[in-house]
C-alpha cells in the first residue's frame, strides 16, 4: 500500500453506508476521506472517535483505528488517544448535536479551554435522526418536533460561538452541501495545531422538515468570498451569530501551545513508546520511610 | 504496663492533627516499630474535629484499637468526645490555658498538665508549635529518642526558610523535657526503644495502590476529585514527571473513565479512581471498555453511602455496585486488597489481568484502607512482572493477510493492534459487533461474541488465588470477611483461641470450589461493613451456601478488634 497512490477507496470499508438517500452524512463522509487523502495520511495512521447516532454509524463505513464510543462520548477518548500517542497523523472526534451539545456538552467546552491537537467535527442537522425526530439542543425555537409537538420553548445553541467563548484556537462551520468547501476547511483544521471545531450543517431529509437543503442554499454564504478576517475572535463571535444568515468557511484561529506541549514527559517519545518495567521506586517511597 | 502504644491526638481541623499524628507515627517507625494509624476527619476544612490515633508495637500490630492509653486534647471537645476511649489508668494530655475547666472528669483517669502554648510562645511568640511541644511531650511519655524526631522534623520543613526548624526542634525538646522532669507522666509506659528491623514503610492504601500503578507502568491517570480516593491524584499527579506519565484531573468521572478508556485503546496501560458516587457515574462506559475487550483498571475507594452519605467516613457498602456495575452481562475482576501490601500487589496483579483477559478490573478500597497508612516492609519491586498480554508485533501483523481484532478464539482472548500499526485498523465499538469489530445485530453472531468474551472465565477463575487462611485450618469457628476488615479481623485473632481467618480478596469470579471444599455454614461468621450482609448475600448466590452468622457494622467507622473477639466469643458460647 506503500507504494501505492492513497485514494479515498483505501478509506472504505467492507460496510457500506446505511444513511438515507440525500443524507448530509454522505458529503461529509467523503470530505472526510478526501481531507485525509490529499493530507496523504493512510488509514492506520489515524485514530477516529465516535458516538452513537446516525453520522456515528459511519464508524463502520470508514478505515482506521476506530474507537466507537457511547452516547455523547467521543470527545474524551479522542483527547487521551493524542495524549497516549501523539505521533499519529490526527485524531478526529465526530458527535452528532444531540451528543455534543446535549448530553455531551461540557466534554466540548473542555476539549476547547485545554487545546488539545484534535479535530472535532460536529454533525448539526438539529434534529435527533436515529431516534426517529426529537428536538435537538441546536434545534429552532418553536421547531415542532414528535418531542415538542407544541412547538420547541428552548433557544438554540450556537455551536460556533460557544467554542469562540470557551477559547477554542481553531473554530469553523461547513456545509454538507458544499464538498470542496468543506474538504478544505477539514484539511485545515488537521493542520491546525490544537484543537479544532468544525460544525457542519447539514439536512436530515427524513425528520427535519424545517432546515432543508433549500432552507441552508438561501442562508449559507462563504467567509472567503467576503474580506472577513479570522484573526479576531470578538468579531469571530460577531459573524457566527449572525441573524439570517449562515456564514460559513474560518470563523476563527490563533496558535497557542497545545495541552501536550505544557507536558515535557510528551517532548519526546509517546506514551505508548515508553517502555516498562524495572521501575525504581526509591525516589516515590522517600517520603514514606 | 501494655507492651504497645496506643495514641491518639484530637482537635479541631486547621490545627495541623493530620500531619503532627503522621509524624508521631514515623517517629515510631523509625524506632523499628509496627504501626498502625486511623483517622477521622469530617467534611470541611475549618472547625469539626479532627482525630489521628496510632497504634504501635515492636513486633506485630494489624489495626487500631478501641481503647487507648494516652490521649492528647488540643481542645475542651476532645476531652468530651474521646475520653471515654481511655483504659483503666490512661491519661489525658491538656494545656491548662486551653482547658482551664476539665469536663465531666473521670475517677479512672489521669489528666495531666503540659503547658503546650507557653512553651511554643517562649519559641516563637504564637501557639503556633504547641503541635511540636505535643508531640515532644508524646516522644517523652514514651522515652523514644529525640534525635529520630529531630531528624523528621529537619525533612519536613526542609523547605521552610529561617528559624522554622531550629525553633521545631527546640519545641519538641522542651516538650519532651517536660515531660521528663514529671515523672507521673512516664511512670507504667511502654519504653519506644530503638530495635533491629526489616525496613518497612508507613504507606496507605492510596498511596500503595499509586505506587504498584508506577511499577506496572501505568501511563495515563485520569481523575475528578472524590474523598477518599483524591489523594491517589495528589499522589500521582505530584510524581507525573518523575516517572514519565501522563495525569489528568478532568471534567467529571465521566470524562475520566473514557480518557482511561481511549488510552488504553491506544496502547497505554490506563487508571482512573473515584468513590461510590464517582462510580456510578462511570457505570454505563465501564460496559463500552467490556463489549470493546479494551483493558482498563478502576479503583472504587468506598464511603459511607448512599448518595452524598458520610463524605469522610469508612463502610463496604459498594460491594455490588462493583460486582453489578453497568448494564448487560460481561466478565470483570473485582478484587478487594485487605491491607496497603495487598493494594501494592493486587494493583500490579490487575494491570496484567485488565491486559491479560482485556476485561475491566475493579479495585475495591474504602476510606479506611485509602488514608489510614500503617507499617510494610518495603516492596520488592525486583518481583513486579508485566504481561501486557496479546499485542501484536508488527512483524507478527504483517504475516496476517485479513486481520480480525475480535476473532472467535477458543480461549476467547483475540489478538489486539495499537494505532499506528500498519494493516491493524479495526472498529472498538460499543455497538455489538462481529469479529472485526463492524456493528451486527445477526442472532448468530451475537452469540457467538456473547461467548467469545465470556470463554475467558475458566482461565481467568483458576489464575486467580484462593481466599487466603488465617489461623488453625482445624479451628471450630470460622470468620470470614473481605477487603479492609482483614486488618482488624487479625488483630482479633491475637485474642482468640480455636478460630480461623478466611480472608477473600478476589471476589469476582467467585471462588466457588474453595467455599464448597471449605466452608462450614453453621460455624461460620461473615463479619463486614455494611447493612445487608452483601458478600454473606453474594457467597449464598454464587455457591449456595447460607452462613448462619453475620457482624455487620454501617455507621462510617471501621470494626474494632474488641467488637470481633465479642462477637466470636458470643457465637463461641451459643
Amino acid at each position: 500500500m506503500n507504494n501505492k497512490q492513497l485514494t479515498i477507496r483505501d478509506y472504505e470499508t467492507a460496510i457500506a453506508p446505511t444513511w438515507c438517500p440525500g443524507c448530509g452524512n454522505f458529503s461529509i463522509w467523503l470530505a472526510v476521506r478526501q481531507a485525509l487523502v490529499k493530507l496523504n495520511i493512510r488509514p492506520h495512521e489515524v485514530a477516529l472517535s465516535f458516538d452513537i447516532g446516525c453520522n456515528s454509524n459511519g464508524a463502520n463505513f470508514i478505515k482506521g483505528y476506530i474507537c466507537h464510543a457511547l452516547h455523547g462520548r467521543a470527545v474524551p477518548p479522542a483527547e487521551a488517544i493524542r495524549w497516549a500517542n501523539h505521533k499519529l497523523k490526527a485524531v478526529i472526534a465526530f458527535n452528532g448535536d444531540g451528543g455534543g451539545f446535549g448530553i455531551g456538552l461540557h466534554h466540548f467546552i473542555h476539549a476547547c479551554r485545554r487545546n488539545v491537537d484534535i479535530l472535532y467535527l460536529t454533525h448539526d442537522n438539529q434534529i435527533y435522526g436515529l431516534t426517529t425526530g426529537q428536538t435537538s439542543p441546536t434545534s429552532a425555537k418553536g421547531f415542532v418536533t414528535k418531542s415538542t409537538p407544541f412547538g420547541n420553548l428552548e433557544e438554540p445553541i450556537n455551536p460556533s460561538a460557544l467554542a469562540l467563548s470557551s477559547d477554542a484556537t481553531w473554530v469553523g462551520r461547513g456545509f454538507a452541501g458544499e464538498v470542496q468547501h468543506l474538504t478544505d476547511l477539514i484539511i485545515k483544521g488537521l493542520k491546525h495545531p490544537g484543537f479544532a471545531h468544525l460544525n457542519v450543517l447539514q439536512p436530515c431529509v427524513t425528520f427535519n422538515k424545517l432546515n432543508t437543503f433549500d432552507w441552508f442554499k438561501q442562508r449559507v454564504y462563504k467567509l472567503e468570498e467576503t474580506d472577513y478576517k479570522p484573526t479576531d475572535r470578538k468579531k469571530a463571535w460577531e459573524k457566527a451569530n449572525e441573524p439570517n444568515k449562515l456564514p460559513i468557511g474560518l470563523f476563527f484561529e490563533e496558535t497557542k501551545k497545545t495541552y501536550k506541549d505544557q507536558i515535557p514527559q510528551l517532548a519526546q517519545e509517546a506514551l505508548v513508546e515508553k517502555k516498562l518495567g524495572n521501575v525504581d521506586l526509591t525516589q516515590a517511597m522517600k517520603e514514606f520511610k | 504496663m501494655t507492651l504497645g502504644i496506643n495514641w491518639k491526638i484530637c482537635g479541631p481541623a486547621g490545627f495541623g492533627i493530620m500531619s503532627v499524628g503522621r509524624m508521631f507515627a514515623k517517629t515510631c517507625l523509625r524506632h523499628g516499630w509496627q504501626v498502625f494509624c486511623y483517622t477521622e476527619y469530617p467534611s470541611l476544612i475549618r472547625g469539626g474535629h479532627n482525630t489521628y490515633q496510632v497504634h504501635a508495637n515492636p513486633k506485630d500490630v494489624k489495626s487500631q484499637k478501641k481503647n487507648i492509653e494516652i490521649l492528647i486534647a488540643l481542645n475542651e471537645n476532645t476531652i468530651v468526645q474521646n475520653q471515654g476511649e481511655l483504659t483503666d489508668g490512661g491519661a489525658v494530655i491538656y494545656d491548662p490555658e486551653k482547658i482551664p475547666n476539665i469536663p465531666d472528669k473521670k475517677p479512672s483517669l489521669k489528666y495531666l498538665e503540659v503547658p503546650l502554648n507557653k512553651i511554643s510562645k517562649e519559641i516563637c511568640g504564637t501557639d503556633l508549635m504547641k503541635n511540636t511541644v505535643a508531640m515532644g511531650a508524646s516522644l517523652g511519655i514514651y522515652q523514644g529518642e529525640l534525635e529520630i524526631l529531630n531528624d523528621l522534623i529537619k525533612e519536613e520543613f526542609a523547605s521552610k526558610k529561617g528559624k522554622i526548624i531550629q525553633q521545631n526542634i527546640e519545641a519538641a525538646k522542651k516538650g519532651y523535657e517536660f515531660v521528663g522532669q514529671n515523672s507521673e507522666l512516664i511512670t507504667g509506659k511502654p519504653k519506644l526503644t530503638k530495635i533491629k528491623a526489616p525496613e518497612r514503610i508507613l504507606i496507605t492504601g492510596n498511596e500503595a495502590v499509586s505506587l504498584g500503578a508506577l511499577a506496572a507502568g501505568c501511563k495515563f491517570y485520569a481523575a475528578y476529585p472524590m474523598t477518599p480516593a483524591t489523594s491517589i491524584l495528589h499522589f500521582l499527579a505530584k510524581q507525573e514527571r518523575n516517572y514519565d506519565m501522563v495525569v489528568k484531573q478532568a471534567e467529571d468521572e465521566i470524562a475520566v473513565i473514557n480518557m482511561a478508556i481511549g488510552a488504553s485503546f491506544a496502547g497505554a496501560r490506563s487508571l482512573c479512581a473515584t468513590s461510590g458516587g464517582g462510580f456510578a457515574l462511570m457505570n454505563e462506559s465501564l460496559g463500552f471498555a467490556a463489549i470493546a475487550e479494551i483493558p482498563l483498571v478502576v479503583i472504587l475507594s468506598q464511603r459511607t453511602a448512599p448518595a452524598t452519605g458520610l463524605p469522610t467516613w469508612t463502610g463496604q457498602g459498594d460491594l455490588w455496585h462493583a460486582v453489578h456495575a453497568s448494564h448487560g452481562e460481561f466478565l470483570r475482576v473485582v478484587v478487594a486488597p485487605g491491607d496497603s501490601e495487598e493494594a501494592f500487589w493486587a494493583t500490579v496483579g490487575a494491570f496484567n489481568l485488565a491486559d491479560k483477559y482485556q476485561i475491566p478490573v475493579i479495585i475495591l478500597l474504602d476510606k479506611y484502607t485509602s488514608e489510614g497508612p500503617h507499617s510494610v516492609a518495603i516492596f520488592d519491586t525486583a518481583k513486579v512482572k508485566i504481561d501486557r498480554g496479546r499485542i501484536l508485533t508488527q512483524t507478527e501483523l504483517d504475516k496476517i493477510k485479513d486481520y480480525k481484532r475480535y476473532q472467535f478464539v477458543a480461549d476467547g482472548i483475540s489478538a489486539r493492534t495499537l494505532p499506528g500499526m500498519k494493516g491493524g485498523t479495526y472498529q472498538a465499538n460499543s455497538d455489538e459487533h462481529d469479529e472485526y469489530g463492524y456493528s451486527t445485530e445477526e442472532a448468530e453472531v451475537r452469540n457467538k461474541i456473547m461467548e467469545k468474551r465470556m470463554a475467558k472465565l475458566p482461565a481467568l477463575a483458576q489464575e486467580l488465588p484462593d481466599p487466603k487462611i488465617y489461623g488453625d485450618k482445624n479451628a471450630d469457628k470460622t470468620i470470614i470477611c473481605w477487603g479492609s476488615t482483614k486488618m482488624p479481623a487479625l488483630e482479633a485473632m491475637k485474642e482468640l483461641n480455636n478460630v480461623q481467618l478466611v480472608h477473600l480478596q478476589y471476589l469476582l469470579p467467585f471462588p466457588v470450589d474453595f467455599f464448597t471444599k471449605n466452608i462450614n455454614p453453621e460455624k461460620s461468621i461473615v463479619i463486614e461493613g455494611n447493612q445487608t450482609g452483601q458478600l454473606k448475600q453474594l457467597i449464598r448466590q454464587q455457591t449456595g451456601i447460607n452462613i448462619q452468622h453475620s457482624l455487620l457494622k454501617y455507621d462510617g467507622r471501621p470494626f474494632y478488634p474488641e467488637e470481633i473477639v465479642e462477637a466470636i466469643n458470643k457465637l463461641k458460647s451459643k
